[in-house]
């Protein structure tokens, strides 16, 4: 800072802490509500202070969930959004390492036209192409399947790009030193590379996995088997109702909300990292 | 496009370690793309068994279409408000954070996580916050004089969807700015405050200029993000309504073609929407090449 004026602290700090406050409220509200009986909140105006039901809420959605809005126990969609999002970003971590190091450390016949290849599913979102792609999954029966789930997006060119660009980094010497000593294509990858890689890899892992974990069309219209819903989509379910639960949904929330948030805020540096290096 | 210096021979590892990539990218990205540029010429007749080749008569169908053209205006509202919104609320808390010096790490931390929370879910709390019989913003509104009700009115709808996935996309903004804000050389400042310039010129003189390759960069990502990344935000709150003022393009081709079950018309929106995501793509590139220069 170049000068010293302790107005303008204050006021920054006024700021700051609403824009928290505005950041937090949301969420905040939901918290509340997921403590309340449902009777609570259809009293009039909703309630700013936690009430006595928070045990009761979170224990009839995490084992049984809203049977008649035909969603799932909370535990069940949890797991399943575990699988899909673990799935999904190891899958675009391993297919995405192998192709940088293809590309990087070979020279072969259609190299460019495969790099275009990859470069094109940047420009391809799952929402422009929504019903051919549906259509695809449907002719090779992988709906209602964890394969159906995560398989289809986990072509990534981000990831690809990063270790490329990654890669290009790393020193000559060590792949002369490698091929002196030895060593093949696929051991230098895995003892060399990869042990140089882990921060990357770990920064990716998190923005993959909230990329994962937060998947929601696709789910939606491949899962029609209350036994693959994942918590994300699931929410949709008890909304849509007529008179919404809405204590039960709030529950649903909090839940399907705090394992990402763990992840940024327990790694926020590596979460940072991956951030700023993917979006170049 | 470089490869090192010294490579590995290979005549058939390179393509298996590029295999799996490639497949996947062959079967669920390459094939459907081509099947709704496809689709996007033909017209099947109302029972689904015969389709004709119609050529761009689709296309033409489409920008005669009212309800068409009122997405594609719905979206230019809903992308321009909610890039504004949430980067003028990020650039002003990333400024104000960038003073701070024990503080900041503290504010950061409390200021990013909002990014993990799944749009369908900022969807889902800001509809309920704004719930017109229980919420608690529009009962405020009403102490004013306000009756909000998103189910009937249009603008309020439009209102809540920006609010939503502005407020998903804060953190985001807010630490590219910061990121931003804390490359630009603290010589420059000091040297401007010797000179008697106040925080406020400071700002508007020397930060801002700055910041542009940030801002635009943003810009950029915002806009891509409010028109293909916040389908759950509307799907789980508004679907579309009230009177489709809130039927933005993404919505409208699963609307049109998994609900109304019109092939023909969606593959065609899905492709117009692929023409923007490749030119939004190019801008961006073209951009970071000059960003590199700067």
């Amino acid at each position: 800072m170049v000068e010293n004026r302790p107005w303008a602290n204050l006021v920054a700090h006024i700021v700051l802490l609403s824009g928290v406050a505005l950041v937090a409220f949301p969420v905040y509200v939901a918290i509340v509500a997921s403590t309340h009986s449902l009777s609570g909140l259809l009293q009039g105006t909703l309630p700013l202070l936690p009430g006595g039901h928070g045990i009761e809420n979170y224990t009839r959605m995490w084992q049984s969930g809203v049977s008649n809005a035909g969603a799932p126990p909370a535990a069940l969609m949890l797991w399943n959004s575990f699988i899909m999002a673990m799935a999904i970003t190891v899958g675009k971590l391993s297919i995405s390492l192998l192709s940088a190091f293809a590309i990087v450390y070979f020279r072969f016949r259609f190299r460019m036209f495969f790099f275009w290849i990859i470069f094109v599913t940047l420009m391809l979102p799952v929402e422009v192409r929504i019903i051919p792609t549906f259509q695809v999954v449907a002719d090779l029966n992988m709906l209602n399947s964890f394969a159906g789930l995560s398989i289809p997006l986990i072509a990534s060119a981000t990831a690809t790009f990063l270790f490329r660009q990654f890669f290009m980094t790393i020193p000559e010497e060590m792949l002369e030193a490698a091929r002196v000593d030895g060593a093949g294509p696929l051991k230098f990858f895995k003892d060399i590379l990869m042990p140089l890689s882990v921060t990357n890899i770990a920064a990716l892992f998190v923005i993959m996995f909230i990329y994962g974990w937060n998947q929601y069309l696709w789910p939606l219209i491949i899962t029609t088997d209350p036994d693959y819903y994942t918590i994300v989509m699931g929410i949709q379910r008890m909304t849509s109702e007529e008179n919404p639960q809405w204590q039960l949904v709030m529950a649903a929330v909090v839940m399907a909300a705090l394992p990402p948030v763990l992840v940024i805020l327990f790694m926020q540096r590596l979460f940072v990292k991956g951030l700023t290096e993917t979006e170049k | 496009m470089q490869t090192k210096r010294m490579t590995y021979p290979g005549r058939f590892l390179p393509y298996a370690l590029l295999a799996p990539q490639v497949i996947v990218t062959l079967i669920f990205f390459i094939w459907p793309a081509g099947q709704a540029l496809y689709q996007s010429l033909l017209r099947e007749d109302a029972f689904g068994l015969r389709s004709t080749f119609v050529g761009l008569e689709n296309f033409a169908r489409l920008f005669r279409d009212g309800s068409y053209v009122n997405s594609l205006s719905v979206t230019a509202v809903f992308a321009v408000g909610t890039t504004l919104l949430s980067m003028s609320v990020a650039l002003l808390l990333a400024s104000t954070v960038n003073r701070m010096i024990r503080s900041r790490s503290t504010y950061t931390t409390l200021l990013v996580w909002p990014y993990a929370i799944a749009p369908a879910l900022a969807g889902v709390l800001w509809w309920f916050i704004f719930n017109p019989s229980i919420g608690i913003v529009p009962y405020m509104l009403e102490m004013v004089g306000y009756q909000w009700n998103h189910r009937n009115s249009g603008s309020d709808a439009m209102l809540l969807v920006i609010f939503a996935a502005a407020w998903k996309q804060i953190s985001y903004n807010f630490l590219f700015f910061l990121a931003g804000l804390q490359s630009i050389p603290q010589s420059l400042i000091e040297a401007a405050s010797i000179d008697g310039a106040s925080p406020t010129k400071r700002f508007w003189t020397i930060i801002f200029p700055l910041l542009t390759p940030t801002t635009f960069f943003l810009m950029v990502v915002n806009v891509v993000y409010a028109m293909f990344d916040t389908f759950a935000i509307i799907h789980a709150t508004t679907a579309g309504g009230p009177a489709q003022a809130t039927n933005i393009l993404v919505y409208k081709v699963y609307a049109d073609g998994f609900v109304g079950l019109n092939l023909g018309s969606s593959a065609a929106q899905s492709v117009i929407l692929m023409v923007i995501v490749v030119a939004l793509t190019m801008i961006q590139f073209r951009f970071i090449e000059r960003r590199v220069n700067y």
